[in-house]
């Protein structure tokens, strides 16, 4: 008997070993069919472990686990974009997030090589150059196609049964995409941005991370309304590739991370020619006759209206958790109030069999190495062949702006007040690159700084670069930090030369002594 | 102070480490004076205080490396959408006159610093009379006489000619390179140290046509997997080798063009078949000897080795008052920071504020190939004759992202962390050949020094997209035999 789901049931399934029944197509290793009175086809099977979202959490959690010999399936469904905007598995990082951003910020860097190629002897024609958005999207696109095609041969190889579909619990043990049930569930649905309701003609008109990666023509001239990270890289990389790009931040920028670092942040961008549009709201947008974009906004401190017109106009204000469609109510999954995240303690819910890891955790960071180190590590203790825990404090950051921004541990002002000014000592410097030393660039964000605990023999508790290259100068300080590294040992590490690392180790002005902390040569 | 002396501390040689123990000292109150002269290659080329690594090493070595590096920028750029002709050509002169320019600066800015700092700079050329006392003869041949209660010897090394015709009146060296007058053209590199590949791989990054002439191995002394790795990915981008060979000697001869060019006879080390090739440059690069002939050591009493390096305890000669820091120690790693982290560190324990020694364990240092190769810690086989069995590499091929779109090859980048089964897999060496390894390798060195072991690694999160985030993830062993090669996140 084979028993066919009415269509309105199903999203569309994505197929490699497929069977193809009056346009329902299965994938499976093993499947099974049952067929109803009504001549319906239903698909049950029972797993181990049922990942819903496969982004970065989702698949390194299905893989470790079926690595280690679980039944497994992921679940995996792109709700288009108001725009129509979707893409493949993967998540966010590979299709909307840390793979196309870091490869439209390194457009932008190239740009700036160009520059600075004349004056190490290259015989480039012009001082400035244009760019085809066209070909950088392309070529980015092609290559998150090719990850895309990448991890569903993983999941093939690896017998994990992927289904293109979009899950929501019918119980504890249910869930309806095709009727799955398993043992344990992990859901590793993300977030998205957020995009303002109460804003007239910003659902219609503006965009998100989600559309820009993709868009059909060159962004032009581009608003970027945020202040997070996603703001500020996304207005880095639109500069850097020719296009007059302005942000618009309500009050502070980058508000959880350094502000020292983040005013040198946004000085170093503001150099760059990008314009920031402080203290305002936009309270309106339309589209005018020549096709742009008008945004009506607000000084919030003033009350001044003005008017901007744009090409393009993104919101990066935050993103919301993705667990609206669940149904997580009847799996008596909790989440927070506030934030809509699931609250989970060693990522399990509050229903017992079903767990959470990612960007849908309530209280952890958003980041893919996060969500894939917890996702293994789940599914290590799901597999009973670990115990470990995942450690979520001193993880390493970085902001790919213009200048970049890498981090570990917390700010110096978040130290002062946990640990009180005295106990603190900062250790800090302006640097400047030798490869700017011929371009005429002039830099003067360079820069470094280590807080330290004086109670604890001047142990790092964070160390904040702003140069070139940040997140490969500051990987190997996390895992020094994971010793417990103090600035003694720091500054004993001989350097390596000539890096902008090696400042790291070459640390010797404190905050404390007043003295001017350029450094000034070898 | 003491007054018998005119100087409590007297600095031979103004380089990386002379520089910075001359400063340190003064900065702790004693009366310091620092010695520094060049003496001109055959070519006559010479150059400001700084020594080596500021007029001709690690500065303008990178400095030629970058602009290599933007070479492949302005290729990769067509890739991510920049609308340029690649095919560009290169001036020489320009990058030259920036480049010393920029020395120039620097050279300058060391002048004020010890001026500044109150250091007393002669640039005369010292040669010791006893063991407190000085010759200095400037370039006009006045000398001076002068007495200090300790000396630092810091003279450094020079690079070796090989004893065959022609090498000096028609070679160049590194010593010479930066300061070219004209473009190199068509090169051959003699040696297969790191000058040697280093220098002929911004060459070729420039478009040059090179050459590099192997003895032997290349980079002795360093893990030989990732030496042959380095190799194989300069082949790969255009640079020629012939080996095993030795020059046998260089002529200057005029083509029927009238152009001159250089003749190299060489000979073939593993059949004996001679040949010859003509070059524009011949660029040798088979070693350094330090300076330490000819400075009156032997006046002063101090044992020098057959090699010319100085054997030191807490970088003390034999005799008391003479210490030595940098390139001319004996069997010490012959880099910037160790001279000047050495000569800090001595200059604080002669002016008794300190009696912490240097800590010559496990160095981090880079070699700027084309593709850059870091390491920190011992070598596989230096391990492995060390601990045996007991050794276990995790290692791992990698693609840098920012390589995808341009296409550029999937298999040249690759990682090891080499660890002691025996003590908690703590880590005991660490390799990387990939962009910006001097950068990655920085932090884990100093990880090294606090002990890390893998599970340090391993419970560190990473910082996405990096290349150095690999370090976090290694899983698969030399031991297991399986493939290390690319898949994906």
């Amino acid at each position: 008997m084979i028993k066919i789901l009415p269509l309105d049931q199903i999203s569309q399934i994505t197929v490699f070993n497929y069977w193809q029944l009056n346009s329902i197509r299965i994938v499976s290793a093993t499947p099974l069919f049952t067929m109803g009175k009504d001549s319906s086809i239903c698909y049950t099977a029972h797993f181990d472990l049922v990942v819903i979202g496969g982004g970065s959490g989702g698949l390194a959690c299905a893989k470790e686990a079926s690595t280690l010999g679980k039944k497994v399936a992921i679940v995996d469904h792109v709700e288009p974009t108001v725009h129509g905007t979707t893409w493949g598995l993967g998540g966010t990082c590979v299709n909307v997030g840390c793979i196309p951003k870091k490869l439209m910020h390194q457009a932008a860097l190239l740009g700036q090589s160009l520059q600075d190629a004349r004056h190490y002897g290259w015989q480039l024609p012009s001082s400035s150059y244009e760019h085809s958005w066209e070909t950088l999207r392309d070529g980015v696109r092609n290559y998150i196609k090719s990850l895309n095609w990448g991890y569903r041969v993983q999941l093939k190889n690896k017998k994990i049964d992927y289904l293109n579909g979009k899950g929501t619990f019918l119980s504890r043990h249910e869930i309806k995409v095709d009727l799955k049930s398993g043992n344990n569930y992990v859901i590793a649905v993300g977030g998205r941005p957020r995009i303002p309701n109460n804003i007239p003609g910003a659902r219609e008109y503006a965009i998100s991370s989600d559309d820009l990666f993709s868009l059909d023509k060159a962004p032009g001239k581009v608003l970027i309304i945020g202040a997070g990270y996603i703001a500020l890289e996304c207005a880095g990389f639109l500069s850097g590739i020719g296009c007059d790009t302005s942000i618009m931040a309500r009050s502070i920028c980058l508000r959880s991370f350094d502000q020292d670092m983040v005013s040198l942040i946004t000085e170093n961008m503001e150099e760059e020619g990008i314009s920031f549009i402080r203290k305002s709201q936009p309270l309106r947008m339309s589209k005018t006759t020549g096709d742009k974009i008008e945004v009506e906004y607000e000084n919030t401190e003033t009350g001044l209206k003005s008017i901007g017109l744009y090409d393009n106009v993104m919101f990066a204000v935050g993103r919301d958790p993705t667990t609206a469609s669940l149904n997580l109510n009847v799996a008596n999954v909790k989440i927070h109030p506030e934030s809509k995240k699931i609250l989970a303690e060693n990522e399990q819910t509050t229903c017992p069999n079903i767990y959470a890891i990612g960007d849908v955790l309530h209280g952890k960071p958003e980041l893919t190495p996060v969500a894939i180190h917890a996702g293994r590590l789940l599914a290590r203790r799901l597999c009973n062949v670990s115990s470990t825990q995942m450690d979520y404090a001193q993880i390493p950051t970085t902001i790919f702006t213009p200048l970049e921004y890498g981090c570990i541990g917390i700010s110096e002002a978040k130290a002062e007040e946990l640990y009180f000014k005295e106990n603190i000592e900062v250790y800090h410097a302006f640097y400047l690159p030798l490869e700017y030393a011929i371009t005429q660039r002039v830099c003067k964000q360079c820069y470094v700084k280590a807080v330290c605990l004086k109670s604890d023999n001047e142990r790092i508790i964070g160390l904040h670069f702003l140069g070139p290259n940040a997140g490969e100068v500051i990987q190997g300080f996390a895992t020094a930090m994971k010793c417990g590294v103090t600035y003694d040992q720091v500054v004993n590490t001989i350097g390596i030369h000539p890096t902008c690392a090696e400042e790291v180790v070459k640390l010797r002005i404190s905050r404390s002594s007043g003295e001017d902390p350029t450094v000034t040569g070898c | 102070m003491h007054s018998e002396y005119s100087y409590d501390l007297i600095v031979v040689g103004g380089g990386s480490g002379g520089l910075a123990c001359s400063k340190e000292a003064a900065e702790q109150g004693l009366t310091v004076a620092l010695l520094d002269f060049v003496k001109p290659t055959p070519l006559g080329c010479s150059w400001g205080l700084g020594g080596t690594c500021v007029n001709v090493g690690c500065i303008p070595k990178k400095l030629m490396h970058q602009a290599s590096l933007l070479g492949e920028s302005i290729h990769d750029a067509s890739h991510y959408g920049w609308e340029i002709n690649e095919n560009c050509s290169h001036s020489w002169e320009k990058m030259k006159d920036n480049v010393q320019n920029h020395i120039g600066s620097i050279n300058f800015g060391y002048r004020v610093q010890l001026r500044d700092r109150k250091v007393k700079y002669l640039n005369a050329y010292g040669t010791l009379v006893d063991p407190h006392t000085i010759k200095a003869v400037d370039r006009r041949g006045k000398e001076t006489l002068l007495t200090a209660k300790n000396f630092v010897i810091s003279s450094g090394c020079r690079p070796r000619y090989p004893d065959i015709p022609g090498a000096k009146e028609h070679c160049v060296t590194s010593d010479d390179l930066f300061s070219l007058e004209k473009c190199p053209g068509k090169t051959l590199v003699i040696g297969a140290s790191y000058v040697a590949l280093e220098c002929a791989g911004f060459l070729a990054g420039l478009g040059l046509d090179v050459t590099v002439m192997v003895r032997s191995i290349l980079l002795r002394g360093f893990d030989q997997d990732m030496a042959e790795r380095v190799g194989k990915y300069m082949k790969d981008i255009g640079i020629k080798f012939i080996r095993p060979a030795v020059p046998l000697s260089v002529e200057a001869i005029t083509m029927n063009d009238g152009k001159k060019v250089l003749n190299v006879n060489y000979t073939m080390l593993d059949n004996g078949n001679k040949a010859q090739d003509k070059f524009d440059t011949v660029l040798l690069a088979i070693g350094r000897d330090p300076c330490t002939v000819n400075i009156g050591l032997d006046n002063a009493g101090v044992v020098v080795e057959k090699n010319g390096y100085i054997k030191t305890v807490n970088e003390q000669t034999n005799v008391p008052s003479i210490y030595g820091i940098g390139d001319i120690l004996y069997d010490k790693p012959e880099l910037t920071p160790v001279a000047i982290h050495a000569g800090r560190l001595l200059a604080k324990r002669l002016s008794g504020v300190s009696t912490q020694q240097c800590d010559y364990d496990s160095i981090p240092t880079t070699i700027f190939t084309p593709l850059e190769y870091s390491c920190c810690g011992l070598s596989e086989e230096v391990a492995i004759e060390k601990l045996g069995d007991d050794v276990e590499v995790y290692h791992a091929q990698f693609m840098p992202l920012e390589w995808t779109i341009p296409h550029r090859d999937e298999n040249s980048c690759y990682l090891k962390l080499i660890c002691n089964k025996r003590d908690q897999e703590r880590v005991i060496g660490i390799h990387i050949l990939g962009p910006n390894s001097g950068e990655v390798m920085q932090g884990f060195a100093t990880a090294m020094k606090c002990g890390a072991t893998k599970a340090h690694f391993d419970d560190t999160v990473g910082i996405h997209p990096t290349n150095a985030e690999w370090f976090t993830t290694l899983r698969i062993t030399r031991r297991s035999g399986q493939d290390v090669k690319v898949t994906g996140c």
